[in-house]
């Protein structure tokens, strides 16, 4: 397609032209069928989506739109601020729960071999799915296809 | 050190004005241009306001000499391709509809008429693809001028002209194809 048609075209449409290019754009279409009948479909097209606008939500919608960013905000911050929290809880628990573990004299070594393993295993098995959940499933390039 | 905490809260509490009233400013074009991209309300404003998230988290990096729109549509964009990919099976709404005039009658009849052409036009612009159906909400909907477009979409003007005409080219043969 012409290039400089499609630039005169649009200018055209939004009354930019100048006389000289008008006149050029008026002798390019007078020419040229195929350019005319382009230059009228794209003006039918026009025509149709100016009589279109896309639905405007009601007026409670746009009242309550900035106060839905700053609750969803507000409630990021407070989830992180749980996370942190839940970290370090969770973190002292494991560690009095470990050394407590060691120091117990009272449970026989072989049960004491039998639970750490079991953690051990359980913990293998957390990260294993943890990491194919995060990334094989992003690298999977086929993951759209039905099999 | 009161004074620092002070002027630690102003400038957040300063931060947080400044960017609700950003937010107030744009947020029917974020909403519109998010409803271009997604076709449903419901998926609009969780985009349009996870973008003005991130952009207030990110809002330290943005230059305010210049225009927020152009940056925050970047993130709108990004987040609404990524919507797009991971909801192939989305339901769409219709989304479109006739501008009323004042002078329009109301008759049932015209009114079915306007009905179904929104509708098939609807179905054309979603039968686009992504960057056809993008450029074409932006001009023809969103109504910005070619030298907006080119800002917003970081490209140049003469190359904004040929995206559009293409995809007008492109809507039309999808209409002429729904009506046959």
């Amino acid at each position: 397609m012409n290039e400089r048609f499609i630039i005169l075209l649009e200018k055209h449409f939004e009354n930019e032209l100048t006389d000289s290019e008008s006149q050029e754009f008026q002798s390019l279409i007078n020419s040229n069928i195929g350019l005319k009948q382009e230059y009228q479909e794209q003006k039918r097209i026009k025509e149709v989506l100016k009589k279109m606008k896309m639905k405007n939500p009601s007026r409670e919608v746009w009242d309550s739109y900035w106060m839905g960013i700053y609750n969803r905000v507000e409630r990021g911050l407070a989830w992180i601020v749980i996370s942190i929290g839940a970290l370090i809880f969770f973190g002292y628990a494991s560690y009095e729960t470990v050394n407590a573990f060691i120091n117990d004299t009272h449970t026989p070594p072989l049960v004491k071999f039998g639970i750490t393993l079991l953690i051990f295993g359980a913990l293998i098995l957390i990260f294993s799915l943890i990491r194919e959940k995060i990334f094989t499933s992003k690298r999977d390039k086929y993951k759209e296809v039905q099999r | 050190m009161m004074n620092k905490k002070a002027g630690a809260r102003t400038i957040s509490k300063n931060k947080t004005k400044e960017f609700e009233v950003l937010v107030k400013d744009n947020m029917k074009r974020a909403y519109f241009s998010a409803l271009g991209f997604l076709g449903s309300h419901d998926a609009a404003m969780d985009v349009s306001q996870e973008a003005f998230i991130r952009a207030y988290r990110n809002f330290n990096r943005f230059d305010t000499k210049k225009n927020f729109f152009t940056w925050y549509y970047k993130i709108l964009r990004n987040l609404c391709i990524n919507f797009i990919r991971d909801n192939k099976n989305r339901k769409e709404e219709f989304f479109l509809e006739h501008k009323k005039y004042e002078d329009s009658n109301n008759n049932p009849e015209q009114n079915l008429e306007e009905k179904e052409e929104s509708e098939m036009v609807h179905i054309a612009i979603n039968q686009l693809e992504t960057e056809d159906r993008e450029i074409i909400i932006l001009r023809e909907f969103e109504g910005y001028n070619y030298e907006e477009i080119s800002e917003i979409l970081n490209l140049p003007a003469g190359t904004v002209m040929s995206r559009l005409f293409y995809a007008r080219k492109k809507l039309a043969k999808k209409m002429k194809r729904l009506m046959e």
